[in-house]
């Protein structure tokens, strides 16, 4: 299929929709807004039929996917930084409940209402938490349109598989811009109740047949809870042992690895191109996968023979640089540049700061 | 002919854990009995709401999905588009639906949601204890209004029926009572009004119901009852507040 | 080949679309692109600008500090990103809308007076891509002027291709001007 030029935001809808997603819900927050947008029109077309609604609140927004969820269906929302804090309540239910969907985050500058350009500020609130409870999303940060395509699907199944929702951590770089893509074929999602055995797909107490829906995310006694914590714990190590992904870019004779994630790794990418044609080896390892973190491979990257230094470079105040930290565990020199906000570090200082590593070396 | 009083396989066999004289176990009674005899049972989702009837997942025989606090009609609202045909309500307490959750029933009232509310005011948080409720009376005492509701500090209760009957997205709005066996079978037969204008695809339907709270109320069950009778009723008076199907 | 282009002016003077022109024309000839608009309160009636990066390699940042190209439709523009662009770049000034000159005399400055230029050719509304006519002369390396208008009709769509014609017209005027008055 030939590549077409797609904004950031239709893509991610788009693509939702190719992988049987025909279930959105959602309230308008810029950068994100074309996404329901997007929605709002593809949704009612013939060869989609599905449901688009704008909700009154992002806290009603994900309350109706977490409605759509126990039936069965793909469901999803998107919104923005502040929108998304708003849906936390929602978020840690739906990973108690353990219903799968997908959240878009397109991040942009906090705290509070904060700025509308491209952030990084919530991998703490994506990664460690954000609602409250012990537990974990799926969370992808595409530094590409074409990427995001793809981590859409993935997302999709991975949810279906394990049970959990999962996130997309884009920013507003990568929800505006446009880029070439190609996108995946449209695919149908069928409910299956012998696959999905928990989900509300009707129940006749007189005439019974599999089992009766019981979504809850309250589990009173101690011990029902640990049981919930059990599975759920257990489920997320085996999400670590095999889903994460990252990128490793020009690390064969690297001597500094950048770390960074979404927008910020493709900025990291020019300066070590350029730098690359001076003669001078700098790699990078970037997560796709913020959770489950690539610890393995971040510390097999700044351990690699001829490597001195690891550079984290991030739009926030170094919120992965504790997940560097602690995969590295004292085994390379780590520096960090960073701002927070949407201040973005641009090409230039990078790339002084890795000359001015390499001056110390 | 004889009537016989029997159990309905709507309801499991839990034991439930509601207090002595709570109404809770009444409307979920007369919750399974409309379900049956609209003959709908196979096909129906109820939410739960946050609050004392947190557990009715556990005492209603079919699917059911619990709802954070207040949220019960978005999540009615997502079940319903994903599954047209089933039969969806929520229920939901006094302080889930008039308080923390008000945006959303009023929302999925605005929008015709093709749902249906069963809203239970007892003029009180049960589950935490007895607090004042948005539906608490002026001058009733509470464990946060120990010297009773003061209507210039925290304003006079809320008024569900009469609200949302304003809203075009109401097809059906009708408040009953637990205070006497008639008002009970009036009861019944409006939460089965709206389960019935529901499946024929009508707009939001809310029926809310008069209930006691005897432990938190501080009283026993029958003087719960009369106290219900005289001083929630004359505030919230009973009726049919709005019945497109009637006009 | 590496082109970093920001094209900026006034919200509502088509700045975003030309820019979207030159990126679907890239794509059009099989080249990496990205276009990357501003967005937010700077659009509701102030100034509207547009990162394009054409390469013939995967484009790393989308984000461009130091443009090889600035496309400036009005002097906030211009005072915003005249001190941005390599040496031996390209700097392109809509002089109908200011009198300014440009104090670089390290990059190529063009001053091409487009609103009068868009109205001899009977397309008012064409400024914008009379500016790109004008790029393109300057830029042949860049995209083919037939995949440019290729890329035109794609963009405009059958809704809008009426107004193919006089974009062509003004598209051709600006890059006459700019081969006249070198």
């Amino acid at each position: 299929m030939a590549k077409k030029l797609m904004k950031g935001s239709e893509a991610i809808a788009e693509a939702a929709i190719r992988n049987g997603c025909r279930f959105f819900f959602g309230y308008p927050i810029t950068p994100q807004t074309e996404i329901p947008e997007y929605f709002s029109e593809r949704m009612f077309e013939e060869d989609v039929n599905g449901c688009f609604l704008q909700a009154e609140s992002e806290v009603s927004a994900i309350n109706m996917v977490y409605g759509a969820a126990t039936t069965g269906v793909r469901a999803m929302t998107s919104s923005s930084s502040p929108g998304i804090s708003l849906k936390q309540e929602g978020i840690s239910s739906l990973c108690a409940a353990e219903l799968p969907c997908v959240i878009v985050n397109v991040m942009r500058g906090g705290p509070g209402i904060g700025s509308i350009q491209a952030g990084q500020g919530d991998y703490y609130q994506a990664v460690k938490g954000g609602g409250h409870g012990d537990y974990h999303l799926i969370v992808f940060a595409p530094s590409s349109v074409q990427e995001a395509i793809d981590c859409m699907g993935k997302a999709f199944d991975l949810a279906d598989k394990y049970r959990t929702p999962a996130m997309i951590c884009a920013d507003g770089i990568i929800a505006q811009m446009m880029e070439p893509v190609e996108l995946p074929e449209i695919r149908d999602y069928k409910v299956d109740p012998a696959k999905k055995p928990w989900a509300a797909t009707g129940y006749d107490c007189k005439n019974p047949v599999g089992q009766r829906a019981d979504v809850t995310s309250l589990y009173v006694e101690t011990e029902e809870l640990d049981v919930l914590h059990e599975r759920l714990q257990g489920t997320y190590k085996v999400i670590e042992a095999n889903e994460v992904q990252y990128e490793a870019y020009n690390m064969e004779k690297a001597e500094i690895v950048v770390t960074a994630f979404g927008t910020v790794a493709r900025i990291a990418k020019s300066v070590i191109d350029e730098l690359e044609g001076q003669g001078i080896h700098v790699g990078m390892l970037r997560p796709i996968t913020l959770w489950p973190f690539p610890y393995e491979a971040v510390h097999k990257a700044a351990t690699q023979p001829g490597v001195k230094a690891v550079l984290d470079v991030e739009m926030n105040a170094g919120q992965m640089l504790d997940d560097v930290k602690i995969a590295i565990n004292g085994a390379q020199k780590i520096e960090f540049l960073g701002h927070c906000g949407s201040h973005l570090p641009t090409v230039e200082e990078i790339k002084a700061k890795i000359l001015a590593m390499k001056e110390g070396m | 002919m004889a009537v016989e009083y029997k159990a309905t396989q709507l309801l499991t066999e839990k034991p439930r854990h509601y207090c002595p004289g709570c109404g809770h176990g009444i409307i979920h009674r007369l919750v399974a009995e409309a379900i049956e005899e609209l003959d709908v049972h196979g096909d129906v989702v109820g939410i739960s709401p946050v609050g004392c009837s947190v557990f009715a997942n556990n005492y209603f025989n079919f699917d059911m999905v619990n709802a954070l606090h207040g949220r019960a009609p978005a999540v009615g609202t997502g079940i319903k588009r994903a599954k047209p045909d089933s039969l969806v309500f929520t229920y939901q307490g006094d302080g889930d639906l008039a308080s923390i959750g008000a945006a959303e029933v009023v929302h999925a009232a605005m929008r015709g949601e093709k749902i249906s509310t069963v809203f239970v005011n007892n003029a009180i948080y049960g589950m935490t204890g007895g607090q004042m409720a948005p539906t608490t009376l002026v001058g009733q005492k509470t464990t946060t209004s120990p010297n009773g509701r003061d209507a210039d500090w925290c304003g006079s209760p809320i008024r569900i029926c009469e609200m949302l009957s304003t809203l075009e997205g109401t097809y059906y709005v009708e408040r009953v009572a637990l205070d006497s066996p008639g008002h009970i079978n009036q009861a019944k037969k409006a939460i089965k009004k709206a389960f019935q204008y529901q499946m024929e695809g009508k707009g939001y339907c809310l029926v809310e119901v008069l209930s006691t709270c005897p432990t938190n109320w501080s009283m026993s069950p029958v003087e719960s009852m009369d106290w219900l009778k005289e001083n929630m009723i004359p505030y919230y008076p009973l009726g049919v507040f709005k019945d497109k199907g009637a006009e | 080949m590496l082109e970093q282009c920001i094209f900026a002016g006034f919200g509502g003077q088509g700045t975003l679309l030309i820019g979207k022109f030159l990126a679907c024309a890239g794509l059009m000839e099989g080249k990496e692109v990205t276009w990357l608009p501003s967005y937010g309160p700077e659009m509701r009636g102030g100034t509207a600008n547009c990162s394009v990066v054409v390469s013939d390699k995967p484009i790393a940042a989308p984000v461009i500090s130091n443009p090889s190209a600035v496309i400036a439709m009005n002097l906030p523009s211009l005072l915003k990103f005249e001190h941005t662009v390599q040496p031996g770049g390209v700097l392109i000034i809509n002089s109908s809308l200011t009198d300014a000159k440009s104090s670089r005399d390290d990059v190529k400055v063009a001053y091409v007076p487009a609103t009068e230029i868009a109205e001899q050719v009977g397309n008012p509304k064409g400024a914008n891509v009379v500016i790109l006519g004008a790029y393109m002369a300057l830029r042949p390396e860049v995209v083919k002027v037939e995949t440019l208008i290729e890329a035109m009709k794609e963009e405009l769509g059958p809704r809008k291709m009426k107004f193919l014609d006089g974009n062509v017209k003004a598209l051709h005027a600006g890059m006459e001007y700019v081969k006249n008055h070198q």
